[in-house]
């Protein structure tokens, strides 16, 4: 009974499946209970406070969006970063690239994995940044839709391109330009995200898959299809499949999407839409294959024969996570020695070669040959020219389609 | 209150004491309820109030929200998701079911039977406790895998083919169906069922039994006429304990069910988080708030008890 070893989940799965659960979780069954005690408070409370508490508009910031940039007096930086998403020596303690970076710069980071979901994150910060108040970060990264939502809103800081040569110099053509930041005004690319179908070699049993066609229609995958639940990841592949580009879509084409989709459901095709916890019906074989990202699939492949991946020849789905630094941040040139300093082909390509995504600077592969072989030729790491022509961007949605594309995409989820 | 500020009679007068602590304890009850009234009025009231103000409010993220006494907002989600309510309502009713018959026998062996095995039993009841929920819920995932032993005996066994035609799972599989998520909602819970119904059975008076017994009254009867009514408060409890929370979770469903299982937890977090539809949310919490507080209140007035516990 292998299957029941505790540790068939890596660490970074059961902190990111758990943290976007607990505290939804406990918040509801505790406020179930109270309410169940307590269900008078409401009638005590009456009713005419209830105008007085209105949400203001988000994007009106009070004052101005900088704070005074305390980086050459203290020579600190808070870096937010999502769980596991950085190089760690074998004792687990320390960092090895932002030790170099302390030593060269004399800069100190204070770095804290408190990012696990985009969502959750964005409820977190939220109340600071529309009160036009120091989040106590001055540096965050976020994926790309929700950067392109803080852009829209006003709530983080211009970048001084005098502090970020080798970011300007280094970064990929193919991260240059997004639609939700031109030029890279705002932000830089921490990491790509390639979303590709994984499969189960052995779930599979034969039958041959190429395409999201394939899991949408194949009849020998009935119930052992998964999806993503992340709205632009599941749509954008299925938008590929269909023959639209995701970054000049309408909103028939989102609808035709969404129906497909929907087709799938009701026959049962579908067995689920899943967050991270993907990786272990992969594994168990619940999933004969899934839209997938590629940075678990790199680590899966390592750990289990069985799984492999592809990408069909209509493309893939490449989000990306943003380096950006937050109104009111108090560290601001500091933080942005940071972004430069990981643009720099070395500890480039160390981290690459411990996280596995895909790397958005130019001129790694050489850095990264010297440390892991196969890391430099795997094209989900460094994507090669045919990699990066298939791949494809979700674009950006302005705050009502969003809300309207979320509704519906949350209708096809089951809620 | 006032019996508990009474005073002490007076003293008499030839005996000029200590003043008697009068003044002092007029207040005490207050100060002794000051800790827990704030901390309701913190963390439960004003959230309250500022839930039910979102619930009516109208506007979006860029524009902000104004309150707009919209309460149309309520007709719609519960017309949009009523489904989701019948189901949470439906699935934490069986997995409370499910609770009380797995654990009335297993509190009344620990109450009566099990001598010195009784700490022993009682621990193996909480330890689930040690380990997260979520980890918990993970490893249904593996004992219910599609071709895992247990699965493959159910569908030897022919179990499945009675439940696929009851509509509680899809094809051979019990994974991403209502049946795994009414299990993972009963065993996450079970001891929220447990431990009160032990708590209740073990105050029951042992010489009761022996004088029905006296009385010549079969074993069966016994528990019928004596045991059961006085557990009466175990199971009020025990019930409520396991149907409110399992009312309003939405990891089990998540993560152990499919699209067709959602329950509203699931809904409220999705348009809370991801859709971003605050109102509808803010509704949809007091909807269900409402709902179980009736239905709590009809419960507890059908069962005829007073004291829980």
């Amino acid at each position: 009974m292998e299957q029941y070893e505790p540790d068939r989940l890596s660490p970074a799965q059961v902190a990111a499946v758990r943290r976007s659960f607990r505290n939804g979780r406990a918040a509801l069954t505790r406020r179930s209970l109270l309410r169940a005690s307590a269900g008078g408070a409401l009638a005590a409370g009456g009713l005419g406070t209830l105008s007085a508490c209105g949400i203001p508009a988000a994007g009106k910031t009070r004052g101005g969006v900088s704070a005074d940039d305390l980086s050459a007096k203290e020579k600190t930086v808070t870096f937010s970063n999502w769980t596991e998403y950085m190089d760690v020596d074998d004792s687990g303690k320390h960092h090895p690239t932002l030790e170099q970076f302390t030593r060269r710069t004399g800069v100190k980071v204070k770095y804290t994995e408190d990012i696990n979901d985009n969502n959750e994150f964005f409820g977190k910060i939220k109340p600071q940044l529309a009160a036009g108040q120091d989040t106590g970060r001055d540096l965050i990264v976020l994926t790309d839709w929700l950067a392109g939502r803080l852009i829209r809103l006003g709530w983080v800081q211009k970048l001084d391109p005098a502090n970020l040569p080798h970011a300007y110099a280094n970064l990929s053509a193919q991260f240059r330009s997004p639609d939700w930041d031109p030029g890279r005004a705002y932000s830089y690319v921490w990491q790509g995200i390639s979303t590709v179908i994984a499969y189960n070699k052995k779930a599979l049993d034969g039958v041959e898959v190429k395409s999201i066609s394939d899991l949408l229609d194949n009849p020998r995958l009935k119930g052992r299809v998964g999806f993503l639940s992340e709205m632009r990841d599941s749509i954008g592949m299925t938008l590929l499949d269909m023959g639209k580009d995701p970054a000049k879509f309408t909103a028939d084409d989102y609808d035709a999407a969404v129906a497909r989709l929907q087709k799938a459901v009701d026959k049962g095709q579908i067995r689920r839409f899943t967050g991270n916890d993907y990786t272990s019906d992969l594994t168990s074989g619940d999933f004969a294959a899934c839209v997938a990202w590629a940075g678990d699939v790199v680590q899966l492949k390592a750990d289990s024969p069985d799984i492999d991946f592809l990408i069909p020849d209509s493309g893939y789905m490449t989000s990306t996570d943003n380096l950006l630094i937050p109104n009111k941040a108090r560290h601001k040139t500091n933080a942005e020695r940071l972004i430069d300093f990981y643009y720099e082909p070395k500890p480039a390509a160390e981290l690459a070669a411990y996280i596995n995504y895909v790397c958005p600077v130019d001129g790694v592969k050489a850095e990264l040959e010297k440390i892991d072989e196969d890391a430099a030729n795997n094209p989900l790491i460094i994507p090669d020219k045919a990699m990066a022509a298939k791949s494809h961007a979700f674009r950006s949605l302005s705050s009502k389609e969003e809300t309207e594309f979320e509704a519906k995409f949350a209708k096809l989820t089951g809620a | 209150m006032s019996t508990l500020t009474e005073a002490p009679p007076p003293l008499a007068p030839e005996a000029p004491g200590p003043k008697p602590p009068k003044r002092r304890g007029r207040w005490t009850p207050y100060w002794l309820l000051l800790p827990g009234i704030l901390w309701l009025l913190v963390f439960f009231a004003l959230p309250m109030v500022y839930q039910a103000s979102t619930s009516v409010q109208t506007g979006s993220l860029e524009e902000g929200y104004k309150v707009t006494w919209h309460f149309a907002t309520y007709w719609d989600a519960l017309s949009a998701y009523w489904p989701q309510f019948v189901r949470s309502v439906l699935y934490a009713g069986t997995a409370t079911i499910l609770c009380l018959l797995l654990g009335y026998p297993l509190a009344y062996l620990i109450a009566f039977r099990a001598g010195r095995w009784r700490n022993l039993i009682m621990i193996l009841v909480i330890a689930p406790f040690f380990t997260s929920f979520l980890i918990r819920t993970l490893a249904w995932k593996t004992i219910l895998a599609d071709g895992g032993p247990l699965v493959g005996a159910l569908n030897t066994l022919h179990v499945l083919d009675v439940t696929s035609w009851l509509g509680l799972t899809a094809g051979d599989r019990v994974l991403a169906t209502p049946l795994a998520v009414i299990c993972g909602l009963t065993y996450n819970f079970l001891p929220f069922m447990i431990l009160p119904l032990y708590t209740s059975l073990e105050r029951i008076d042992g010489r009761l039994h022996e004088a029905a017994g006296d009385l010549y009254a079969r074993p069966w009867t016994t528990f019928r006429k004596v045991t059961f009514p006085l557990s009466m408060p175990g199971v009020v409890s025990g019930t409520l304990l396991t149907f409110i929370p399992a009312a309003g979770d939405y990891v089990n469903a998540d993560l152990l069910g499919s699209t067709d299982t959602r329950m509203v937890g699931n809904v409220i977090q999705t348009q809370f988080l991801r859709v971003l539809d605050y109102p509808t949310a803010a509704a949809l919490s007091f909807i269900l708030m409402a709902a179980i507080l009736l239905m709590v209140t009809l419960y507890i007035r059908r069962s005829g008890t007073e004291d829980l516990v």
